[in-house]
């Protein structure tokens, strides 16, 4: 049973897992999902790639950002059987760029840039993907 | 400069024979007249012949002597200049050479590009946002940032909190610390190689983003586009952002106090004042907090964890009831303000400081009603004032309720002109106009300037969060309006011996937390018994330990507070956007499983 108490102006209330167990009745609004000022995900409603995506962290905007758009561009629309094997070009030259920057792209990670190209990457907010960006330098 | 000494040269040259000259001319002119007046009577035709042929011949003499003077003169000068100049251009030339030994061209690039096409004034957390969202959206784009700071862009929270959690002696320098994944990261955004340096901006082939540190903007020509830095450069810009941010507020008590009480004063806002103050908690015996929000709460459990081990006296002073009592409703205010001491402070609620005066070697802090402090070392946590020195100079208007510069929905002050974090009292669709001055807000706020900057037109609309860790029993999420002059619902689970905060942490993803030694506190939290499945009254001192908190304006939520629960900042999000009047909030805050971890 829900204990609630007054304090003036604010309410308290107590409540155990019992009464949290009934589905909420509370009603949302539906979300429309082409309301352009909405924050978008990695892809837009119109299919194109959103650089700004948090989840991008710095890819996009960095000193490599140019051979990283073109490389991930290339895949997104690859209609290959194997999605991005005609993009190996673009690829190279990314990676090419990415060991003239250590620190900023540390070699071990390579992997996991391939790896975060080939499947669509949830939104996750922005101090979460400000974090995964940014590796230790071990 | 060298122009203007040669012609004084040659100016005085050319005076000088003009002198004996002119006095020689000066003469004759006046023994003619006089001649002519003396002459009136009629002489001798041929004495007065005889006299002109004289004055004639001595006017033509003196007429070829100023001539040749003249002519030497200048040839003189001529020669002189040519020396001058060329032994100008072999000194200016040796110093040039060494300067210029790195780059190849003979015409060095201007250490500070004269015109950028996006420039952003402010080297924070908002304008590092701004840049990289420019990036993104325009290919190529260069970027200048003009930053007061020495420092590259960090983040601030860690300063009040990470920073002071991590194991390393030498945080200080390297300013690592420990994310809520384990891993580890620096407060800088990028390291230095990330950024283009200034003067290659304008020619590095796919643009980028450049950072003048420690030169602030002093003057802005919105007319002309242009902006005046404090060194006399002048830069000229097609789209600006100003994020100039905030500088802390003192106490009108200790401004009037003197110096000698300012030396043992921190005003904690940037890398340094961590550093000192760091150093400070390792040399003195007691420091007090004034202030009890955000900043001064943290600082405050900060140095009470140290206080524990190296035996320094921690005191909390403010004028609230409770810490954060501006923002969390009385009875979890005073609950947080028990916790806050359990963390080693001495919290001095209701406390109004009258005068700060200097007494031995140590500082004497009165309060209005009388109560005394004795302490070594203050950090004044006490608000901050929007930068808007440059609103004058760009005649740009600064909002009188809220501070800052005045911005529309999308941000921007005038056609070229966006101001985002801090400094920026923007309106906001849902919420109204208002000024909000933590972390994400700047992320969000900084990342949609960029994005108009670029073309977006969009409203501020995605509703930024902000967090705060006081000590392992208290850690929250908030979003929104939340001011505790707002009537309040909160929904709290009745707390079993099973709920300890330490698995709340491990579960947080959305947030930079503070690892924290939460096994040795649990067993220290009062935990209600609950063997029974028979509810029971809850008396005074219950534990609020997870629940969630509505503020409410007009029936309508506008704030959220996430208590101890982590992840469920996109329903609190999504509530917020809808607006909506609900009827039993109790069944809003089921929506946030507040039971489950």
């Amino acid at each position: 049973m829900s204990y609630c108490r007054q304090e003036g102006k604010d309410k308290i209330i107590f409540v155990t897992k019992e009464d949290h167990e009934t589905p909420s009745s509370a009603e949302l609004v539906a979300d429309d999902p082409d309301d352009p000022y909405e924050e978008q995900g990695l892809i837009l409603p119109n299919g194109d790639i959103n650089w700004n995506c948090p989840c991008l962290g710095g890819m996009a905007s960095g000193p490599c950002g140019e051979q990283f758009k073109s490389a991930f561009s290339c895949f997104h629309y690859s209609t290959e059987e194997i999605k991005g094997s005609d993009c190996v070009d673009q690829f190279r030259a990314m990676q090419e760029c990415m060991q003239k920057y250590p620190d900023l792209y540390p070699q071990e990670d390579e992997n996991e840039e391939k790896e975060k190209s080939s499947k669509d990457l949830e939104d996750t907010p922005v101090e979460a993907s400000v974090a995964k960006e940014e590796k230790g330098s071990s | 400069m060298l122009c203007c000494r040669l012609a004084a040269l040659g100016a005085r040259r050319r005076l000088r024979p003009l002198g004996p000259a002119a006095v020689l001319q000066c003469h004759h002119l006046r023994y003619p007249s006089r001649s002519l007046m003396s002459s009136g009577v009629p002489g001798k035709a041929g004495s007065n012949l005889l006299f002109y042929l004289i004055v004639g011949g001595t006017v033509t003499g003196a007429g070829a002597y100023v001539y040749k003077t003249l002519r030497e003169n200048k040839e003189r000068f001529t020669s002189r200049v040519t020396t001058i100049t060329a032994r100008s251009q072999e000194n200016a030339s040796s110093p040039s050479g060494a300067a210029s030994r790195g780059s190849a061209a003979p015409e060095a690039h201007p250490e500070v590009p004269s015109h950028v096409p996006f420039l952003l004034i402010g080297g924070g957390t908002a304008a590092f946002a701004a840049a990289r969202s420019i990036r993104a959206r325009d290919p190529g784009a260069r970027v200048l940032i003009v930053s007061e700071d020495p420092a590259l862009p960090y983040m601030r929270p860690p300063l009040s909190k990470e920073l002071w959690f991590s194991d390393d002696p030498n945080v200080t320098e390297t300013l690592r610390f420990k994310q809520w994944n384990g891993k580890e990261r620096s407060i800088y955004f990028q390291p230095p190689s990330f950024y283009v340096p200034a003067r290659d901006l304008p020619f590095v082939e796919n643009g980028g983003v450049a950072v003048l540190c420690g030169k602030k903007v002093v003057h802005m020509d919105v007319r002309g586009n242009m902006v005046k830095l404090s060194d006399g450069t002048q830069i000229s810009y097609d789209k600006c952002l100003i994020a100039t941010g905030g500088s802390p507020r003192n106490l009108p008590a200790i401004e009037r106090a003197g110096k000698d009480v300012q030396q043992r004063l921190t005003l904690f806002r940037k890398v340094e004042d961590f550093k000192s103050l760091e150093k400070i908690s390792r040399q003195v015996k007691s420091i007090t907090v004034i202030g009890g929000g955000f900043l001064g709460s943290e600082l405050a459990c900060a140095l009470g964890r140290r206080a524990r081990t190296r035996g320094l006296e921690v005191i909390q002073l403010f004028p609230e009831n409770g810490n954060m009592g501006k923002v969390l409703p009385e009875y979890l205010s005073n609950w947080t303000t028990e916790k806050v001491r359990r963390e080693g402070v001495n919290v001095m609620p209701n406390a109004v400081v009258k005068s700060v005066s200097v007494s031995g070697n140590r500082l004497m802090i009165k309060l209005k009603d009388g109560r005394k402090v004795e302490t070594d070392h203050i950090v004044a946590a006490v608000g901050l004032e929007p930068n808007v020195e440059l609103a004058k100079s760009a005649g740009l208007e600064v909002d009188s309720d809220f501070g800052g510069f005045r911005v529309n929905a999308e941000l921007q002050a005038r056609s070229n002109i966006w101001v985002a974090g801090d400094a920026a009292c923007f309106y906001d669709i849902k919420l109204g106009r208002r000024r909000v001055e933590h972390h994400d807000h700047a992320v969000v706020s900084g990342r949609l300037a960029g994005e108009n900057m670029t073309g977006a037109a969009k409203p501020y609309w995605h509703q930024s969060m902000f967090w705060s860790d006081l000590g392992p029993d208290v850690g929250y999420e908030a979003i929104g309006l939340v001011d505790s002059t707002l009537p309040t619902v909160g929904v709290f689970a009745k707390a079993t011996a099973k709920d300890t905060p330490k698995s709340a942490t491990e579960q947080s993803g959305t947030g930079i937390r503070s690892e924290s030694e939460t096994e040795a506190e649990a067993s220290e939290v009062p935990t209600s018994p609950s063997a029974s499945p028979m509810p029971h009254v809850p008396k005074q001192g219950e534990d609020y330990g997870k629940g969630v908190v509505f503020y409410l304006r007009d029936k309508v939520v506008v704030g959220i507070v996430l208590w101890n629960i982590f992840n469920r900042m996109p329903i609190a999000r999504k509530i917020i956007k809808d607006g909506e009047e609900h009827a039993d909030l109790n069944e809003v805050a089921k929506l946030f499983n507040i039971h489950e971890d």
